[in-house]
């Protein structure tokens, strides 16, 4: 599904990201894991576009994301809050978002049905506007955005930071049920190994910008990550 | 202590997003400045000398109208003073007085452009009365009043910041005042003329705005002091919000859906009202020139000027900052499935929206001839054929964020109109005068408005390769964009 060759990024001299090859394949559950600074953001905004490498190219689905826009119709992101709209309600966002994917209000309807436990009674119907959440349900709103449409690929940066125990547990349960499906490519970074682990089929880690482990989940793989990453 | 808050002052002044990148336009900022200061010190001189011939006191004559004068700034003020904010919450657990922070935020205010600007006209007046041989004493005391009158509106600004659009009813009182002492209903400057004299001829009243102003300052200081929570003056205001789902619009596809946002864009947030209600005052900006009030306003061309001025407020004052109005979330814009021409058309109507409504509105106009109300009308041709363009044009290359979220309570950056934007958009008058000039004087006043329409509709003619221009150049601005939009604070 996503192929990165000879991938480098750097800031006034020095290399923050460079990958010499990584194959995502279509159904993949994959997860990115290391430190502050390793990589893992710039990887993603690489994957949407949102800054330029110094070399190579990603490949995502046949469409090389530098150089077509294609790859925007089956690629669904949450990467921060400059991915909510402030000033909307989160319905008036999940339509909004809807309407770009081609679904009407009753896919969109029905699609919030499914994840009413998700909202836990506090985003639907709430008379606030996003910007007026807290973190964590703004958190919940990009979240779900992102399964609108039904897209091929959905990357979510850090998506079980400050969310609370009971939603983080959703949560996992949503990805891993996006995970079973074949057609869906789940990218996921995070801090947590223990999350990470769980839900994810393989695992990257990455340590200043650069792949240091590339292991398909086990039983043995989360005390292999804690090893490596007790320094 | 005092020395580490400026040093953060001038820290913030050089290192923002807007200082880095903009240097030309500060520099347009620091003309216009020196603009209006030279304008002020030519007004003293005018002030005096020009009355003189008329009048033996000529202080009397502006100790009349200083009323007008006063409340003209208040409004003003209301409408366009930031208040200057320091980033006051990661100061408040540290070990600084309270009321330190709050002196500090308010001495900013001193210094602000809007308290100076007076010290250009009063100074040399008060210096002429002096050399024109006024009582030194009086003189001295009578400038000591009005500097403390502007620096009483400088709080009452600060105070009255909070209540939204009042400056609304400020600018009623305004006209009205005006408009019964015209009619010679009821003169407000016959009963003022007697304080402002007063401040001149009675010695001991000079102590009534300095009074007034000290105890303003404790009020303010107070005020500020007991609000500096997070939950009371530095709290956010939320809003109760209501889904709206706009329906209507559906039937124009994914314009719909743009316009739409757009609709919700501009009802819910502050900086965005404050653009609308700027472009309604732009409206009533075309009386200054067609009712000939001011004789180096009173020709053709500039009422040439007037005309698209009238009708392209909103499209100045919104235009101009396409795309930043989408700065917060312009990353979710670029990694959806949109197409730039459909976002460009959502704005682009919404500007000929506005104009042909403000059009409409300014059939008012027709009270000065119908010549001066086609003007309008050539004017409004003129900015939906070409002027929607250019803003769009300059905007593909404005990268300030904009902050739309302005409530932020007491402290918070509540004034959102700034004076940048009206430097930014006299270029593209210019050109409707120069044409509208050459049908006039070439040929006949009416060659001139057939001139400007033409021109509107020839721009209407490239509207696609308009389009498709601004849409290579917000491609290849992209990543720049993105990058400067990530700085939040402007």
């Amino acid at each position: 599904m996503i192929q990165v060759n000879n991938l480098s990024k750097s800031y006034n001299g020095t290399t923050v990201l460079k990958l010499d090859h990584l194959e995502i394949k279509k159904g993949e559950s994959f997860g990115l894991v290391g430190n502050n600074g390793a990589g893992k953001t710039t990887f993603f905004s690489l994957l949407l576009d949102l800054i330029q490498p110094n070399s190579g190219k990603i490949n995502n689905n046949n469409v090389i994301v530098s150089e077509s826009e294609n790859w925007k119709s089956f690629t669904a992101s949450f990467l921060d809050e400059s991915f909510l709209i402030g000033y909307l309600t989160p319905e008036e966002y999940f339509y909004f978002i809807g309407d770009l994917r081609g679904q009407n209000k009753a896919d969109v309807d029905a699609l919030l049905k499914k994840h009413e436990e998700f909202f836990n009674g506090e985003i639907l119907n709430s008379k606030k506007y996003i910007r007026d959440f807290s973190k964590g349900n703004q958190k919940k709103v990009g979240i779900i955005a992102t399964l609108i449409g039904n897209p091929e690929v959905v990357i979510l940066d850090e998506p079980f930071a400050n969310l609370d125990p009971t939603t983080q547990f959703r949560l996992k349960k949503i990805i891993k049920d996006l995970a079973d499906n074949p057609d869906v490519t789940v990218l996921v970074s995070s801090h947590d190994l223990l999350h990470t682990v769980e839900v994810s089929n393989r695992i990257v880690a990455l340590h200043k910008g650069e792949i240091v482990k590339d292991i398909q989940t086990s039983a043995e793989t989360l005390r292999e990550l804690e090893a490596f990453f007790a320094v | 202590m005092i020395k580490k808050f400026l040093m953060l002052e001038w820290k913030a002044f050089f290192r923002s997003a807007s200082f880095a990148k903009n240097l030309a336009l500060k520099i347009l900022m620091i003309f216009g400045a020196i603009y209006f200061a030279v304008m002020f010190v030519g007004l003293a001189f005018l002030a005096y000398y020009g009355l003189e011939d008329n009048f033996p006191d000529p202080l009397h004559v502006i100790n009349k109208y200083l009323i007008y004068y006063f409340v003209m700034d208040l409004v003003i003020r209301l409408l366009l003073q930031k208040i200057p904010v320091m980033n006051i919450r990661p100061l408040l657990t540290l070990p600084i007085k309270a009321s330190t922070i709050v002196n500090f935020s308010l001495g900013k205010t001193y210094l602000s452009f809007f308290n100076m600007v007076h010290g250009f006209l009063f100074v040399p007046f008060s210096i002429i009365l002096l050399v024109e041989g006024y009582d030194i004493l009086s003189v001295i005391l009578w400038h000591l009043s009005i500097t403390a009158l502007l620096y009483i509106n400088n709080f009452l600004n600060i105070l009255l910041n909070n209540k939204d659009n009042l400056f609304i009813i400020g600018f009623v009182v305004l006209a009205a005042f005006g408009l019964s002492q015209y009619y010679q209903l009821f003169d407000v400057t016959e009963y003022t003329v007697f304080f402002f004299d007063g401040l001149f001829h009675t010695k001991w009243m000079f102590l009534i705005p300095i009074v007034v102003l000290v105890g303003l300052y404790y009020i303010t200081f107070n005020y500020f002091k007991s609000n500096l929570y997070l939950d009371a003056g530095l709290a956010s205001k939320h809003d109760i919000a209501k889904t709206e789902n706009l329906t209507w619009l559906n039937q124009f596809g994914v314009l719909g859906t743009f316009l739409k946002n757009d609709i919700k864009l501009i009802k819910r947030n502050k900086r965005s009202k404050t653009t609308v209600i700027m472009s309604v005052l732009f409206l009533f900006y075309g009386l200054l020139f067609f009712s000939g009030g001011i004789e180096s306003y009173d020709n053709p061309v500039m009422y040439m000027f007037a005309g698209v001025f009238v009708s392209g407020g909103f499209l100045i004052t919104f235009g101009q900052f396409v795309p930043s109005w989408d700065s917060a979330y312009y990353p979710l814009m670029m990694t959806q499935n949109i197409s730039y021409r459909n976002y460009l058309s959502s704005k682009w109507w919404l500007m000929v929206i506005a104009t042909g409504v403000t059009t409409v509105l300014a059939s008012f106009y027709l009270y000065f001839g119908l010549h001066i109300y086609l003007m309008i009308v050539v004017g409004a041709i003129y900015n939906i054929g070409v002027n929607s363009h250019l803003v769009l044009l300059g905007g593909a290359y404005t990268k300030t964020p904009i902050d739309l979220a302005s409530s932020k309570g007491a402290f918070g950056d509540k004034k959102a109109y700034n004076v940048k934007t009206l430097l930014i958009s006299l270029p593209q008058l210019l050109v409707p005068m120069g044409v509208y000039a050459l049908g006039h004087y070439l040929i006949s006043p009416n060659m001139g408005l057939v001139f400007v329409a033409l021109a509107g509709i020839l721009g209407f003619a490239f509207k696609n390769k308009a389009f498709t221009l601004i849409e290579r150049i917000y491609k290849s601005e992209k990543y720049a964009t993105l990058e400067s939009y990530k700085q939040k604070t402007a």
